[in-house]
């Protein structure tokens, strides 16, 4: 298996602007810092292809920006990203330069539809706009390219003529999903793509997801809050806490032997259908705040675990059985 | 056990200019002392509607168009408007999705809880009423209370908000919550935690609670009795275990059987086919009818009734299989 993405030591910080009252402050000889958010920190997986990788975590924990980095979409503070051993990131300060035609292979699909597509613009065009800009197809093969599109994401050929607002967010899904599909990606980045969707039609979703995985070869990263989703679909499971990954390994492996403590209380506070299940015995405390990270393990204050070492020393990440890393001093 | 609130035949129907929305219509069910109940549906199928015809918020265009709340024995729907407001925050209280319909931006939090004591009881010293909001944040799981309620609603994260709100809804250790959809917007680390106290605290004090949520797993483990509602109506009701474990109605089967867990890992998801029908134009008949696998032709003609299985389990169908036969 080849690897068609590597992700190596990836970190963005966003830095909050100071305002007008700190900086008078300044000027009187006090010192404020500008804020930094470490909101993606030294990051690095591969992904192969044909793989899904599932991101999970808490919200604020930097997977949307992961995803936005992966997708060419947001510059890199640094680090290093590949796609088929092809550097393509660009970087903060100025020289972000687009790789267009990875750009093209590597597509992104969004929470909320509706507000990803453009609400004067009938479907034919939303879905041909693209690969007509990149001469993937001349206009007058547009119609039945857009055909053939629609086809695949389940929709009929008569949503061809009809606005966004026509459709139920199911289907503006489809149409989000058909746009990406139209520029032949072969890796798709999903941000809770199904998060905004109702429960029945979820499951049509996630069987899309599925098959056009199938038929088009296609390789996702995954990122959803739903722990039962990416169980159901992930080959592998990545879980980052305060812009961190904490663990890695195969979904088989997290699901039945997850190492890390974080990744532990994430899967036993997931409700299920058993109606047996009547303890919750949740995580402690808040999530804490990506500006300030606390010392050492950054999941130390909720741990049940946490020792003096783990307020004083970064664990490392390490192997801990084949093919499965975390990062946690119980390992040492 | 003693019934704390009947609604019998309720609808609340919406007047808007595009037509009809029948957001309630003839739903039917009963909750007893300390119990706690999930009312379990899709967007847009009635659950919040319900909860605000219970306590008594329903503006125009909207209205309660018929049926019966009876809340400990007194019914609600003829009740002043002075009645439901010394009831609410008292007997009845309702906690929102977003803890911002309860809490006031600019009001710090203990000025908002001690107001809510003395709203309902004028007699209680301002020591006694900041010691009740102390231990009632306390409960909930907020650290160092005192500090904490010094402070703004802005100043706490969205989990910390939402366990505020709790805490203002069992000041008054009231008889019935009403939580619509309180962890939706939560992390799921911050939703065991709330799932965790809500159910501790009306074990301690004896609160039947309403739970609202489209996630069936969220009640699964903490419900006795389940309400599945579809388009206004409530489908099927009945224990969690009958429910969940055995349930009868062709949508609620649907809808346990796409939860990716009961499904092989990989595979592709048990679907309901079609689409979640516009509340303007319901189909005729059965509302459920052209998304069902089980449809018989007199579904696309009349409404199914309500069908008594049991003491506690009633369903909303004409062709239903009866899995205990
Ligand atoms: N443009 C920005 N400017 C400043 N901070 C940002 C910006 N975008 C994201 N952040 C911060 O970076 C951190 C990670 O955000 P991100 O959106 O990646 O989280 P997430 O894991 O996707 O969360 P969620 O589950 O809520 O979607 C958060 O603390 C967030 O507030
Ligand atoms: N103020 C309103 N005016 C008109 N229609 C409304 C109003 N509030 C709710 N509805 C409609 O009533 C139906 C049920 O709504 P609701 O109870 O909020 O659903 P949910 O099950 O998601 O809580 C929906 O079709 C909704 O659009
Ligand atoms: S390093 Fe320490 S605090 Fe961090 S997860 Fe492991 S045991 Fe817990
Ligand atoms: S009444 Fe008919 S259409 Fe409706 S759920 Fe029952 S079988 Fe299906
Ligand atoms: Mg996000
Ligand atoms: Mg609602």
């Amino acid at each position: 298996m080849t690897d068609i993405l590597k992700v190596l030591q990836v970190s963005k910080n966003f830095v909050k602007p100071i305002d007008i009252a700190s900086k008078v402050v300044n000027m009187f000889g006090n010192f404020y810092n500008q804020e930094v958010v470490h909101a993606v920190d030294n990051v690095s997986f591969n992904v192969t292809s044909g793989e899904v990788v599932g991101v999970v975590g808490e919200s604020g924990c930097g997977k949307s920006t992961l995803g936005r980095m992966i997708a060419g979409i947001l510059p890199l503070t640094s680090g290093k990203l590949d796609f088929h051993d092809q550097h393509y990131s660009g970087f903060d300060e100025g020289n972000y330069k687009h790789n267009s035609h990875i750009d093209l292979k590597i597509q992104m699909i969004f929470q909320d539809p509706f507000s990803s597509l453009n609400p004067r613009q009938k479907i034919i065009d939303i879905i041909s706009e693209a690969p007509i800009h990149h001469k993937l197809i001349s206009k007058k093969d547009k119609k039945y390219f857009v055909k053939d599109i629609l086809n695949k994401v389940g929709l009929g050929t008569d949503a061809m003529d009809r606005f966004p607002h026509q459709f139920s967010g199911g289907q503006r899904q489809r149409i989000g999903i058909a746009r990406a599909l139209a520029v032949s990606p072969e890796f798709i980045v999903c941000d809770e793509s199904i998060a905004a969707l109702d429960v029945s039609i979820q499951a049509q979703v996630i069987n899309l997801f599925l098959k056009l995985r199938q038929d088009l070869n296609l390789t996702y990263l995954f990122i959803s809050h739903d722990i039962g989703v990416i169980q159901h679909i992930a080959d592998r499971v990545v879980v980052m806490y305060l812009g961190q990954i904490v663990e890695t390994a195969s979904s088989d492996e997290i699901f039945s032997h997850p190492n890390h403590p974080y990744t532990k209380a994430l899967l036993q506070g997931v409700p299920t259908l058993d109606t047996k299940k009547k303890i919750y015995t949740p995580i402690k405390g808040e999530i804490p705040s990506p500006i300030n990270p606390p010392s050492g393990c950054y999941f130390h204050p909720r741990c049940k675990f946490s020792t003096n070492k783990c307020i004083t020393d970064k664990p490392s990440y390490k192997e801990v059985s084949p093919n499965h890393f975390s990062a946690c001093h119980l390992n040492s | 056990m003693e019934t704390i609130l009947e609604i019998k035949n309720l609808k609340t129907h919406f007047f808007t200019k595009a037509g009809l929305i029948k957001a309630v219509d003839d739903i039917s069910f009963k909750i007893k002392k300390g119990e706690i109940v999930g009312l379990v549906g899709e967007s847009g199928s009635g659950k919040s509607i319900t909860g605000f015809s219970i306590i008594g918020l329903i503006d125009a265009p909207g209205r309660i168009v018929s049926g019966s709340i009876n809340f400990k024995n007194e019914p609600l729907l003829n009740a002043s408007s002075n009645r439901m407001q010394s009831l609410r925050g008292n007997r009845l209280a309702m906690i929102f999705q977003d803890p911002m319909m309860t809490l006031n931006p600019v009001l710090r939090i203990d000025t908002q809880m001690i107001e809510t004591i003395k709203a309902h009881d004028k007699n209680i010293s301002n020591q006694e009423a900041f010691r009740r909001c102390r231990d009632t944040l306390g409960l909930v799981g907020i650290s160092s209370p005192e500090e904490r309620m010094k402070a703004y609603p802005h100043q706490f994260s969205g989990g910390m908000r939402q366990r505020v709100c709790i805490a203002i809804a069992m000041l008054n250790k009231p008889d019935l919550i009403i939580a619509d959809e309180p962890t939706t917007a939560l992390d799921v680390t911050i939703q065991g935690q709330v799932i965790y106290e809500m159910q501790e605290l009306c074990k301690k004090t004896g609160t039947a609670l309403l739970w609202i949520t489209h996630d069936l797993a969220v009640v699964a483990g903490i419900a006795s009795k389940i309400c599945v509602m579809y388009a206004g109506r409530i489908v099927e009701q009945g224990s969690v275990d009958d429910i969940i474990n055995k349930p009868m109605h062709p949508y609620t089967i649907g809808l346990i059987k796409s939860v990716p867990s009961q499904n092989k890992r990989g595979e592709p998801l048990h679907q309901i086919e079609g689409m979640v029908p516009s509340m303007l134009e319901l189909p005729i008949g059965c509302a459920f009818h052209d998304r069902c696998t089980e449809t018989i032709e007199n579904c696309k003609i009349e409404k199914p009734i309500e069908t008594n299985q049991s003491d506690s389990r009633v369903i909303r169908c004409f062709n239903f299989k009866d899995i205990r036969k």
